[in-house]
């Protein structure tokens, strides 16, 4: 092999409560495009971050043709030739695309800007991506496509040697992205190492010449594309190291049985998610599976009318339910753990025990307030039940770390003693501990008789607690597995299926 | 279980508590720190400030007349909190006390009974809240917009029942309400204490004040636990409109008369500021009762101080405005931990 243009070696950095890279090896060729895969936290925007120079790192050391770099800025490494293209395109629509591209080095004409020169340019660096239009007119008048195009000619000098796009092509259709892939090869012929970072598997396959896979901070994987099959990646990404917790058992025997508590037929949403039917009985453990995009979040927003359907019918109790906004579904008896526990789920200034309560209390309407003294009970049961680890029940959530974070909002639920829970990513950015303790909770609640629905992008994770996955692709459930044994190579199977 | 302790942090967090005082934890300490340092430059510059007399049965003195001419403030202030507990903000309290004193006037000139007009103008002021509240929850317009429309509005209707002029009334029921005496306390006081017992009622003995602030902390998060927001965030406007109504009552009363042009100009920004001396946050998730009133207590006896002092009235806004500063630098975050450090450090 030959030399590494850029080289990340045993790079780690964590944000105070997890770990969001750990010990990381990885290393980019001249001449490739590399594609750096993952399910969302995984670490590849922190990777690509510390190579960029947004983010410092806090152990390790990154290389350029064999000598380590710092790099403290942005700037820095657009100076040494690493240019970036982030998934939020940061250009200014109002602003023409000869002002966009000429942001922090305008040309100068006796101490004024030059825009002649600025547009002239423009015109030079849009040339190299063989792009030709009129450089005067805002940003924003153009497509999205386009707009990402000037994006990456802002990335792009002349002495740029690496360039790295987090998902150029979330917004971009077909032709679009031919397009744009056929430009990275023109890049790629000329000696450039390109990053690129997508959850289109199958784009991969078309651009990548290597393949980095990482999960939950670690790298799992890395090979040339060609050496790698589809169903082999998506393992690599759903992951396999749940041995702590032995795979399954309690919930097998515990038979689901009896009239189904929740049942969903044809429910869908315009552009969100394709009718799909569901049935959940007590002691249910339905696994929801899928890669990142499928729709797992979309299907549990669904079901508990945090997103409106416009098909469809929900039967609970076996009685026709229209729910139509989570406070119908929470009276209801369902409850739902976000999978964006900060944006979604905590009041981060109210206390521990004003979160936990939250919920019961919304249930009784906002006229029966629950005393002091049995809202202070129920906290105090719930920190010793999931065992949260906080000085008191009066500290603010948002001091606590992200596993007792995500207890609380459990917690939350639990208090409230639903019929049927539906917890998206569950385990999201938590400590090994907290994690089995989660998965433990969760066997636990539905051999007590409760009904879960639980989505999670890791693949064993699933397999250890559910006795039935559904399992999603491109926003459209496409199978479900049941029986005895759930085998997570099905899984892998129907969900890498062409 | 196991249980996840961060242990680096729990000693140096244990020892952190020991040393720093339990007092400085308390909400209501920096508030009425600076409460407590005004009165006392009080006492000092004004012989007889802290005296109270019984006179004709009423109770006269700096102390009550600061509490007499802070009470429409106050009121003002506590409506003001809640809607900024829910993230929110009402500029148009003042125009909405505008608006109650033409609507009250021009009521009873019309001869209506003086309880029957008490509640129209209740009635009136709670519509005004309303439409803050449906622009803000329903057309989801920006709260500091939303009501700007009323304020700069709502003057002008005042102006219009007011005809451009100053309406005079007499009515026994209105100066009993606001400059009459309640045994030795005057009504006004008793109006406001009424009012802050009745909002604390409301704010916690129903789950209300617990749906503001969640609203105000994280207002999709409470959403997806079944709050209905729009609800909460309407009664918020409600509570400011009925609240502002109720001052501007006292007010129209206590001059016997509607100044559209004058009453409750600028209150709007003594009750945020009020709201913010008691240590709220704009950024929402906390209504703060006692301390708001605190607020206005240090916003009125500056006031008050200023003019038993004896300095001329053109510094008046300037020594507010400096007291102001320092009041809020004590809260301000860097300062109180530097302070606070500098208190321990001189400990053993």
């Amino acid at each position: 092999m030959q030399a590494a243009k850029v080289e990340l070696i045993g790079v780690s950095k964590s944000f105070p409560g997890v770990t969001a890279l750990d010990n990381v090896d990885v290393a980019f060729q001249p001449g490739e495009v590399h594609a750096l895969l993952g399910e969302n936290g995984a670490g590849k925007s922190t990777l690509i971050k510390i190579m960029t120079g947004a983010l410092a790192r806090d152990a390790g050391a990154v290389l350029m043709d064999g000598k380590p770099i710092e790099l403290g800025s942005p700037a820095a490494a657009q100076a040494v030739g690493i240019g970036a293209v982030y998934q939020e395109v940061n250009l200014i629509p109002t602003l023409s695309v000869a002002a966009n591209l000429t942001l922090e080095r305008q040309p100068r004409r006796f101490g004024f800007i030059s825009w002649r020169k600025a547009a002239d340019d423009a015109r030079a660096a849009l040339a190299r991506l063989d792009i030709s239009i009129d450089v005067e007119r805002p940003l924003g008048s153009y497509s999205l496509a386009v707009q990402h195009l000037v994006a990456i000619a802002r990335a792009l000098r002349d002495d740029t040697q690496v360039l790295v796009l987090d998902e150029p092509t979330a917004s971009l259709d077909a032709r679009e992205v031919e397009r744009l892939f056929a430009i990275l090869r023109d890049l790629k012929a000329r000696g450039l190492a390109i990053v690129f970072i997508t959850h289109f598997l199958d784009q991969v396959y078309q651009i990548a010449d290597r393949i980095t896979v990482l999960r939950n901070g670690r790298r799992v994987g890395a090979a040339p594309a060609a050496k790698l099959p589809q169903v082999e990646l998506v393992s690599l990404m759903l992951g396999h190291e749940l041995q702590a917790v032995e795979a399954r058992g309690a919930i097998a025997e515990a038979k689901a049985g009896g009239e189904p508590v929740l049942s969903v037929k044809g429910l869908g949403a315009k552009r969100v998610m394709a009718p799909f039917d569901l049935e959940l009985r007590a002691g249910d453990v339905l696994g929801l599976a899928g890669l990142l995009g499928s729709g797992r979040t979309e299907t549990a927003k669904l079901v508990f009318g945090a997103t409106p359907a416009d098909s469809g019918a929900i039967h609970v109790g076996g009685k026709p339910v229209a729910i139509r906004s989570p406070r119908q579904a929470i009276q209801l008896g369902i409850g739902f753990c976000p999978e964006d526990r900060k944006r979604e789920g905590l009041m981060l200034e109210l206390t521990v025990r004003e979160n936990i309560i939250l919920a019961l209390q919304t249930k009784r309407g906002w006229l029966r307030l629950l005393s002091a003294a049995e809202q202070e009970q129920l906290a105090s049961d719930m920190i010793r039940a999931l065992a949260i680890a906080t000085p008191d029940a009066e500290k603010p959530v948002g001091q606590l770390s992200g596993g007792n974070q995500q207890k609380v909002i459990l917690a939350r639920w639990l208090v409230s003693n639903p019929r049927v829970l539906i917890l998206d990513e569950p385990t999201r950015g938590i400590d090994v501990g907290a994690h089995a303790e989660i998965v433990a909770l969760i066997r636990r609640l539905c051999a007590e008789g409760m009904a879960l629905l639980v989505a999670s992008s890791e693949l064993d994770e699933i397999v250890a607690f559910s006795n039935r996955v559904a399992v999603l692709r491109d926003r459209r459930k496409v199978a479900e597995i049941a029986g005895e044994t759930i085998e997570r190579d099905d899984i892998v199977q129907a969900i890498a299926a062409p | 279980m196991k249980i996840e302790l961060p242990t680096s942090a729990a000693p140096a967090l244990a020892r952190r508590s020991a040393v720093a005082p339990k007092i400085f934890e308390w909400r209501a300490f920096w508030p009425l720190l600076a409460l407590g340092l005004i009165l006392l430059v009080d006492a000092f510059i004004s012989p007889g400030f802290f005296s109270i007399r019984l006179v004709e049965g009423r109770l006269y003195g700096s102390l009550i007349d600061i509490l007499y001419r802070g009470a429409p403030t106050a009121v003002v202030a506590l409506g003001m909190a809640v809607v900024i507990g829910a993230r929110g903000i009402d500029l148009s309290v003042g125009a909405v006390i505008a608006i109650a004193g033409a609507v009250m006037t021009e009521l009873i000139h019309g001869g209506m009974s003086a309880p029957a007009v008490l509640l129209a103008t209740l009635f009136v002021s709670l519509i005004c809240g309303l439409w803050n509240g449906v622009l803000v929850a329903f057309l989801d317009i920006q709260p500091i917009i939303a009501t700007l429309i009323l304020m700069v509005a709502g003057r002008g209707v005042a102006q219009m029942i007011d005809a451009g002029t100053i309406v005079t009334f007499r009515s026994e029921f209105f100066s009993a309400i606001s400059t009459g005496r309640l045994g030795p306390i005057p009504s006004r006081i008793v109006v406001a204490a009424a009012v802050y017992a009745l909002t604390w009622a409301a704010m916690r003995r129903t789950a209300l004040g617990l749906f503001v602030e969640s609203v105000g902390a994280n207002a999709e998060a409470s959403r997806l636990t079944g709050i209905d927001s729009k609800f909460v965030t309407v009664a918020t406007y409600l509570i400011s409109g009925v609240a502002a109504g109720i001052a501007g009552i006292l007010i129209t009363s206590d001059i016997r008369g509607s100044d559209a042009n004058n009453a409750g100009l600028w209150m709007e920004l003594d009750a945020i500021l009020a709201v913010v001396l008691g240590g709220g946050s704009l950024n929402g998730g906390r209504v703060y009762i006692f301390n708001t009133l605190i607020g206005v207590l240090i916003i009125q006896s500056l006031t008050t101080s200023i003019l038993v002092s004896g300095l001329p009235p053109e510094y008046n806004l300037i020594v507010k405005a400096i007291v102001v500063f320092f009041c809020l630098l004590l809260q301000a975050r860097p300062v109180r931990q530097a302070v606070g450090g500098m208190m321990w450090a001189k400990r053993p």
